[in-house]
């Protein structure tokens, strides 16, 4: 396998709870890879701890979680740049805080302008609908950029053409990423490679192009 | 539900058992409580009062207006200040001499800072705003600090490693917490509207003061004039403030304090305050390596506790005591009032007019009121105190009885069987957490209201501040933050130990 080793023999889980018993996993610049499995089979922890390994070695690497994690008072404008905090001062963030900066406001408004929502910048998340809270999200992964991109379900509230869309708009600024996905066809569309998870383990670890349908269908049937 | 009696090692406490040994403690203190009536014409005083609210006189208007303005031009500073100030020291509140200074600030009532600063500013713009201000930081300080802590902290987790520690707490921490901080920044304002009436007790310009002057001039026409402003502007609160004016509210507080007249005041007050009027008298410039030194200050120390202390504290715990079973009494009694299933659409709608009333007029006022009309003896004391937290325990237990009634089964009862049978059962887990949660509050009340004439620890301090020994008025205010301390202790065991150690968000802000 080539690429670097991210994580190696490793119990993941929460709590006492051990949810994937032996995981070794490996990235190598330039892929797309999708976790595929059925919900509570691991795919959030994998990533979680893909994430945080990565993030140890001190490499520039944005993440959408499934929760969002968003901050419902603040506007769109302010959530999405965010994700640049560490790039500033406490004095540049506080103004911009307070009122928005020129230069701010047109590059949060490029993110915007890919992911629909350029109008909304002004209004608070917590008056968004789902589907705007997801993109929020997404943008602000976009607007942080880096060398890798974390992304947990990150279009599952918008509509299969506009996800398609979104999906071109993260390869675009993303050369490398993991990705869980519960969209199958989209999966097979955006991914270089597929991982999929059940019982525990890794029961697919291969390029997209090995990968049968059949061996995905099996991911999903009860045991 | 809260479960019923969880064992503690080597001690057993049952809801049961705690009932009866307050009750017991109660029938203990009854003899020496002194609740006589000594009044000349108590039913003429309270018929007086009672035409003079249903006929208000409102020609002085014109100085009322001024004291309405002051009375909110305080409240306003106050809660600003207190709440920024409060908001600064809320992320550090985990740091131990941040945690003390607020204790010791918010242990303190408005009442008495406002004795303490009257002595190094006088009776002026300064002593009024900070006697509310110092307190409320101390309590906005730790509320503040635990809605920081509730707050969600994914957008936290978000951020990247090199976020700095100030962008970090105003982008991911300050917004979650805020429409909580708003909340209670709003209830702590009807709280300083209160305190704000209250200080004219002790002559600054507010509603307090106008309060006082009329009552004693026997003006019940223009004394209903005022109380029925003061409700009038407590009750209405929830409609003429509005976020987006708060700027606007602080300049005219600005502008109505600033017409207020303040003394000049000598430079050094302070130093001399702090460096020698509350320094114990024997050891004012004295030699402190001498043995004689400290038999003097032994003998201070001795004398504060046999003349004043002991028997204030005393006093104190007896008031707070009957105070306290009162508000029990009056809590189960008057909750059903407000819960329709028992008391009707008309009774209910009355019930919550009842209980307003006696939840926004502020015990010290209420115990004032008793005291012209009953004379001066523990009586009015207890009975403005037990009314007061009585009235705010059954408004929050009749809440949850109101939800309740939404969960019951089809048949079940109504009336006073369903008072009996359903909502005096489910509810009294709470009951009691609210009843002792209120308890610390009730001592602390009991101390303020001596200030009035009751013997209670106020009434030691009021008397040393008059007699100018401001140092007696420090040790007598330290021994009422012991006491305060103690029984907040106490009540916080007694809590967990019935296992109600726990009240919800909006339980807690409407029981502080």
């Amino acid at each position: 396998m080539t690429g670097s080793l991210v994580l190696s023999r490793q119990a993941l889980g929460y709590g006492d709870k051990v949810v994937l018993a032996d995981v070794t996993f490996s990235l190598a610049p330039g892929e797309r890879v999708v976790l595929l499995g059925r919900s509570g089979a691991g795919k959030s922890t994998l990533l979680n701890a893909v994430y945080r390994s990565i993030e140890r070695e001190g490499r520039a690497i944005a993440l959408v979680p499934q929760d969002h994690a968003l901050v419902p008072q603040l506007s769109v404008h302010h959530n999405v740049y965010m994700g640049r905090l560490d790039r500033h001062g406490a004095l540049y963030n506080l103004a911009n805080l307070a009122w928005p900066w020129r230069v701010e406001r047109d590059a949060v408004g490029a993110v915007l302008d890919l992911v629909g929502l350029a109008a909304e910048a002004r209004r608070p998340v917590e008056a968004l609908s789902g589907g705007q809270k997801q993109r929020t999200a997404l943008a602000r992964a976009l607007f942080r950029g880096g060398d890798v991109l974390i992304a947990d379900e990150p279009v599952t509230a918008v509509d299969p053409v506009q996800a398609a869309r979104l999906m071109g708009v993260v390869r675009q600024r993303f050369a490398t990423s993991v990705m869980a996905l519960h969209d199958v066809d989209l999966a097979l569309a955006h991914a270089t490679r597929i991982v999929g998870i059940a019982q525990g383990r890794f029961v697919i670890d291969a390029p997209v192009a090995d990968v049968s349908r059949r061996a995905i269908d099996d991911l999903y049937r009860a045991r | 539900m809260i479960s019923i009696a969880r064992a503690s090692p080597g001690l057993r406490f049952t809801r049961g058992g705690i009932v009866a040994a307050f009750l017991v403690a109660g029938a203990v203190m009854l003899p020496f409580a002194d609740l006589a009536v000594t009044g000349r014409d108590p039913w003429r005083e309270l018929t007086g009062l009672f035409i003079g609210l249903v006929t208000p006189d409102f020609a002085a208007i014109e100085g009322l207006g001024f004291a309405l303005a002051t009375t909110l031009g305080f409240a306003i500073a106050a809660v600003a200040v207190g709440a920024t100030t409060g908001l600064a020291l809320a992320p550090f509140y985990h740091w131990g001499p941040i945690r003390a200074v607020c204790i010791a600030a918010r242990s303190i009532h408005e009442l008495f800072w406002a004795l303490l600063l009257m002595q190094v500013y006088g009776i002026s713009v300064a002593t009024g705003v900070m006697a509310i201000a110092l307190p409320y930081a101390g309590i906005f300080g730790k509320v503040f600090s635990e809605y920081l802590d509730e707050a969600d902290r994914r957008p936290r987790e978000m951020l990247g490693r090199d976020t700095d520690a100030i962008s970090s707490f105003l982008y991911a921490r300050l917004p979650l917490a805020m429409p909580e901080v708003r909340t209670y920044v709003l209830y702590r304002l009807e709280c300083g509207i209160r305190s704000s009436a209250v200080l004219g007790f002790i002559g600054l310009p507010t509603l307090g003061f106008q309060l006082d002057t009329y009552f004693k001039q026997g003006d019940y026409q223009t004394v209903g004039a005022i109380l029925i402003l003061y409700f009038t502007m407590i009750g209405t609160i929830r409609w003429w403030f509005r976020w987006r004016w708060a700027v606007l509210y602080v300049a005219s507080a600005v502008v109505a304090l600033s017409l207020v007249a303040s003394p000049p005041v000598g430079s050094g007050g302070l130093w001399r305050f702090l460096t020698s009027d509350i320094v114990p008298f024997p050891l004012r410039g004295a030699d402190p390596t001498a043995w004689a030194t400290w038999a003097a200050f032994g003998d201070w120390l001795r004398a504060i506790a046999i003349d004043a202390a002991i028997p204030g504290i005393i006093a104190t715990l007896v008031v707070a005591q009957l105070a306290l079973i009162l508000t029990g009494l009056l809590a189960l009694a008057a909750f059903p009032l407000i819960v329709p299933r028992v008391s009707g659409r008309v009774g209910s709608a009355a019930g919550h007019i009842g209980l307003v009333v006696g939840r926004s007029c502020p015990e010290y006022m209420l115990a004032y009121i008793f005291l012209q009309v009953l004379g001066p003896s523990m009586l009015p004391a207890i009975l403005a105190l037990g009314l007061h937290n009585g009235a705010i325990i059954a408004h929050l237990l009749g809440r949850q009885g109101e939800a309740l009634c939404g969960r019951l089964r089809r048949d079940a009862p109504r009336g006073l069987d369903l008072y009996g049978y359903e909502l005096v059962p489910r509810l009294y887990g709470s009951f009691l957490a609210l009843c002792l949660y209120r308890w610390e509050i009730i001592i602390r009340e009991s101390a303020i209201v001596g200030m009035l004439g009751v013997a209670t620890l106020g009434f030691y301090i009021d008397n040393a501040v008059n007699e100018l020994k401001l140092d007696q008025v420090a040790a007598l205010l330290v021994a009422t933050v012991l006491v305060t301390a103690l029984v907040d202790w106490l009540s916080r065991s007694v809590r967990a130990a019935i296992g109600a150690a726990r009240l919800s968000v909006s339980e807690q802000v409407c029981a502080r």
